[in-house]
C-alpha cells in the first residue's frame, strides 16, 4: 500500500542525539513513548485477563454442581459483578488502548503519540482504579454485588458501603479512557504521515477513529450516571428513587445509552484487527475496503439509536419496543458486510495458517454466532423467554471473548515479533489456540442450550436438569483458564528475547508502515515522517 | 511540512474542542433526567400520572361507554403498613367523578411517615385518569397503631381512546421517615 523511502538511514543517523532509554522502574514511572506506554498497557490487561479469569474460575467452581458448596451468594454475587467490570474496564479495553499506542504511530508514520505526558497518565491512574475496586471486596459488607450493570435500586437502596468505591473507582476508568481516546484522535488528525490521506488509513487506525469517538461521546454518560447513584446512595437525592419522585427505569436508560455503544468500543477495533491479519495471510488486499470504513462507521451511528433492546422487558410501549427492534437488527446489515469482506478476501487467496490467522477465522465463524443470537435477542417477543438467561450470557461470552479477546489474541502474535524482535514460539502459540478453541466452545456452546431451557444468569444455584450441561460448562471454564497459562509462558519467553530473530516484515505477506522498520522496532521510529505514495 | 509550535498549536486547539465534546456529553448525561421527565409526560408511556390536583370542570359525561378500574396496592421492603383498595375494580363512565378509598394501618410500634406512588398500565391510560384529590399528592403521616381511609377522587376524561377499555392503578407504598425528618428539619432550621 504504502513505502517508507528514506526512514530507516535517518533512525540510524537519530540514534546519536537522543538521550539513551532510562534504565529500570523510572523508565516506566515517567515514560513518555508510545512503546513503553503500550507495553504497560498490555501487561497490565493481561494481568487484569488473568484476575478477572480468577474470579470466572469462582463462579464456576460454584456452579459445577447444584446447591450451595463453595461460597455464599453474596460473594457469589459479588464475583459475576467485579468478574465484569474487570473484563470489561481492565482487560479489553487497556488492551485495545495498548494496541492503539503501539500501532497507531508506527502505521501513520509519526514519532509518536500526539499528547505523550497526557498519555503517561491516562495509564497509570487506571492501577489505581482497579486497586480501589479490588480492595472494596475485602471491606466488611463486602464489594459490589449489583452485577457490572449496578442497576438501581441494587446500587442505591441495597448495596453495601463499599458503593463509594465503586463509583470513584469506575470514574478514574472513565476518565483514563477519555484521555486515552482524546490522544487517539489527535493523532491521527494531526500526524499522519504525508500523502496518507483518509481513505489510505490502515483499518485498525479507522476503527480506532471511530471508537474514540465512540469513548468521548459516552464515558462521560457513564460518570454521569456513576454520579448520580452516588448522590442517591450518600446524598438523599431521588434520580431513580421512586418514593422521592424519580425513576429506576430510567436509570436503565441512561445506562444503556453509554452500555450500548459501549459494545461497540470493544468490537470496532478487534474488526480493524482483523482487517489487518486476514489479508497478510490470504497474500491479497482486504476486500472492500471502503465499505469497511463505512460500514464501520455506520455500526458506530446506529449504536445510538438502540440502547432500550436491552429493556423491552420494563414494559415499553409497542411501538418503542418494535422501533428499537428494527434498530437493531439493522445493525446486522453493515456486520454482515464486514463478515462477507473477510471471507471474500480469503476466496482464492493464497492461505496459510499462521497462529494469527488462526485465531482470526476462529473469530471470523465464533463472532459470527455470536452475532446470530445477538440477532435472536433482538426479536422482541422472544426476548422475554430469553432475557437474564443463559442464553444472554452465551451471546455475549462469544462476541466478547472468542470475539473481542480472540482479535487481541491474534493481534500479540501477528506483532509480536515486531515488538520483541523474535518469533514467539510456535509449539506453544499452536497449543494455546487449539486448546483455547476446543475449550471456549465447551465453555459457553451449552450455555445457549441451558438459558433456552430457562437457567437464570447471576444465581448461585440451578434446578437439577442442568446439572449435566453446567458441569461439562465448568469443565470447558477451568480448561479455557488453564490454556490461557501457555499464552503467559509464551510471553515471557518472547519479551526474554527466546526465539528465532525475525525480519522486518516478518510475515510475507504483511504490509504497511509497521513492517518497513527493523524488529524489534526501534524506541524512536519515524522521526523524519515517511512519504507514502 | 509543519515545524513544531504549529503543531502543537493544532493540537491544542483539536484538545480542546474533544474537551468541549466531553464536558457537553456528561452535561447531556445530566439533561436527560429532565428530558426523559418531559418526554414521559407528553407520552404518558412510564405509566405516571399527576402528581397535583387537577380542578373538575363539568365536562360531557360519555354515557354511552365504560372503562374498568382495577386498583391494586403494594408495599415496599421495610414497610410494615397494611394497605388494600377498598374498591378493588370500578366500572366508570368517562368524564364522571368518582371517590374510592383506601385503607392503611401501621402496625408498628413507631411512627411511621409513608409515601404512595401511582403506576398506571398500560401506561397509554395514565393521560387519561385525572386525580382531583389523592392521598399520594401528599406524605401520609400514621402513629404506631394508627389506621386511616385514604381517599382518591378521578375522573377519567372523555378524550380517552376507545380501544382503553380497562386499565390498573397500582399503588407502591414506600417508608419516608428519614427524608421527611430531614425536610422537616432544614424547614425548622429555615423558619428560624
Amino acid at each position: 500500500m504504502s513505502t517508507a523511502t528514506d526512514t530507516l538511514h535517518h533512525d540510524e543517523h537519530d540514534e546519536h542525539h537522543h538521550h539513551h532509554i532510562p534504565k529500570g522502574i523510572k523508565r516506566w514511572l515517567f515514560t513518555t513513548n508510545h512503546k513503553d506506554i503500550g507495553t504497560l498497557y498490555l501487561w497490565f490487561s493481561f494481568i487484569m485477563f488473568l484476575t478477572g479469569g480468577a474470579m470466572a474460575m469462582i463462579i464456576r467452581a460454584e456452579l459445577f454442581q447444584p446447591g450451595l458448596q463453595i461460597v455464599d451468594p453474596n460473594f457469589f454475587n459479588q464475583m459475576t459483578t467485579v468478574h465484569g467490570l474487570i473484563m470489561v474496564f481492565g482487560a479489553v479495553m487497556p488492551a485495545f488502548t495498548g494496541l492503539a499506542n503501539w500501532l497507531i504511530p508506527m502505521m501513520i508514520g509519526a514519532p509518536d503519540m500526539a499528547l505523550p505526558r497526557m498519555n503517561n497518565w491516562s495509564f497509570w491512574i487506571l492501577p489505581f482504579a482497579f486497586l480501589i475496586l479490588l480492595s472494596s471486596l475485602f471491606m466488611e459488607g463486602g464489594g459490589p454485588a449489583f452485577g457490572w450493570t449496578f442497576y438501581a435500586p441494587l446500587s442505591t437502596t441495597y448495596s453495601s458501603d463499599s458503593t463509594a468505591l465503586f463509583v470513584f473507582s469506575v470514574h478514574i476508568m472513565g476518565i483514563s479512557s477519555i484521555m486515552g481516546a482524546i490522544n487517539v484522535i489527535v493523532t491521527i488528525w494531526n500526524m499522519r504521515a504525508p500523502g496518507m490521506t483518509w481513505m489510505k488509513m490502515p483499518m485498525f487506525v479507522w476503527t480506532w477513529l471511530i471508537t474514540a469517538f465512540l469513548l468521548i461521546a459516552v464515558m462521560p454518560v457513564l460518570a454521569g450516571v456513576v454520579t448520580m447513584v452516588l448522590t442517591d446512595k450518600y446524598f438523599g437525592t431521588s434520580f431513580f428513587n421512586a418514593a422521592g419522585g424519580g425513576d429506576p427505569v430510567m436509570f436503565q436508560h441512561i445506562f444503556w445509552f453509554f452500555g450500548h455503544p459501549e459494545v461497540y468500543i470493544m468490537i470496532l477495533p478487534a474488526f480493524g484487527i482483523i482487517s489487518h491479519i486476514i489479508p497478510t495471510f490470504a497474500r491479497k488486499p482486504l476486500f472492500g475496503y471502503a465499505s469497511m470504513v463505512y460500514a464501520t462507521a455506520s455500526i458506530a451511528l446506529l449504536s445510538f439509536i438502540v440502547w432500550a433492546h436491552h429493556m423491552f422487558t420494563t414494559g415499553m410501549p409497542v411501538a418503542a419496543e418494535m422501533f428499537f427492534m428494527f434498530a437493531t437488527m439493522l445493525i446486522s446489515v453493515p456486520t454482515g458486510v464486514k463478515v462477507f469482506n473477510w471471507v471474500a478476501t480469503m476466496w482464492r487467496g493464497s492461505m496459510t495458517f499462521e497462529v494469527p490467522m488462526l485465531f482470526a477465522i476462529a473469530f471470523v465463524v465464533l463472532f459470527t454466532i455470536g452475532g446470530l443470537s445477538g440477532l435472536m435477542l433482538a426479536i422482541t417477543p422472544v426476548d422475554f423467554q430469553y432475557h437474564d438467561t443463559y442464553f444472554v450470557v452465551a451471546h455475549f461470552h462469544y462476541v466478547l471473548v472468542t470475539g473481542a479477546i480472540f482479535s487481541i489474541m491474534a493481534a500479540a502474535y501477528y506483532w509480536l515479533p515486531k515488538w520483541t524482535g523474535v518469533m514467539y514460539d510456535n509449539t506453544l502459540a499452536k497449543w494455546h489456540f487449539w486448546a483455547s478453541l476446543v475449550s471456549v466452545n465447551v465453555l459457553f456452546f451449552p450455555m445457549h442450550f441451558v438459558g433456552l431451557a430457562g437457567m437464570p444468569r447471576r444465581i448461585p444455584d440451578y434446578a437439577l436438569q442442568f446439572a449435566d450441561f453446567n458441569k461439562w460448562i465448568s469443565i470447558g471454564g477451568f480448561a479455557f483458564g488453564l490454556s490461557q497459562l501457555i499464552f503467559l509462558a509464551l510471553l515471557i519467553k518472547a519479551c526474554r528475547k527466546k526465539g528465532e530473530p525475525a525480519s522486518a516484515q516478518v510475515w510475507e505477506g504483511a504490509e504497511g508502515l509497521e513492517w518497513e522498520i527493523p524488529s524489534p522496532a526501534p524506541y524512536h521510529t519515524f522521526e523524519t515522517p515517511p512519504i507514502i505514495k | 511540512m509543519m515545524n513544531q509550535s504549529t503543531s502543537s498549536n493544532l493540537n491544542n486547539k483539536l484538545v480542546v474542542k474533544l474537551v468541549v465534546i466531553v464536558f457537553g456529553m456528561f452535561t447531556f448525561g445530566f439533561a436527560l433526567v429532565p428530558l426523559y421527565d418531559v418526554f414521559c409526560d407528553i407520552t404518558g408511556i412510564n405509566g405516571k400520572t399527576n402528581e397535583t390536583a387537577i380542578v373538575y370542570e363539568a365536562t360531557d359525561i360519555d354515557r354511552s361507554r365504560l372503562v374498568t378500574i382495577e386498583f391494586i396496592t403494594k408495599t415496599t421492603t421495610g414497610m410494615p403498613w397494611a394497605f388494600e383498595a377498598k374498591t378493588k375494580r370500578i366500572q366508570v363512565h368517562p368524564g364522571e367523578l368518582n371517590q374510592v378509598e383506601f385503607y392503611v394501618r401501621n402496625p408498628a410500634f413507631r411512627d411511621i411517615v409513608g409515601q404512595a406512588i401511582p403506576s398506571v398500565s398500560p401506561g397509554t391510560a395514565a393521560l387519561y385518569l385525572n386525580k382531583t384529590e389523592c392521598f399520594c399528592f401528599n406524605n401520609q403521616p400514621l402513629l404506631a397503631g394508627e389506621e386511616a381511609l385514604m381517599p382518591m377522587q378521578f375522573y377519567v376524561d372523555p378524550q380517552i381512546p376507545k380501544d382503553v377499555t380497562y386499565f390498573t392503578v397500582q399503588y407502591t407504598l414506600y417508608d419516608v421517615t428519614a427524608a421527611a425528618q430531614k425536610v422537616a428539619e432544614a424547614q425548622a432550621q429555615a423558619s428560624e
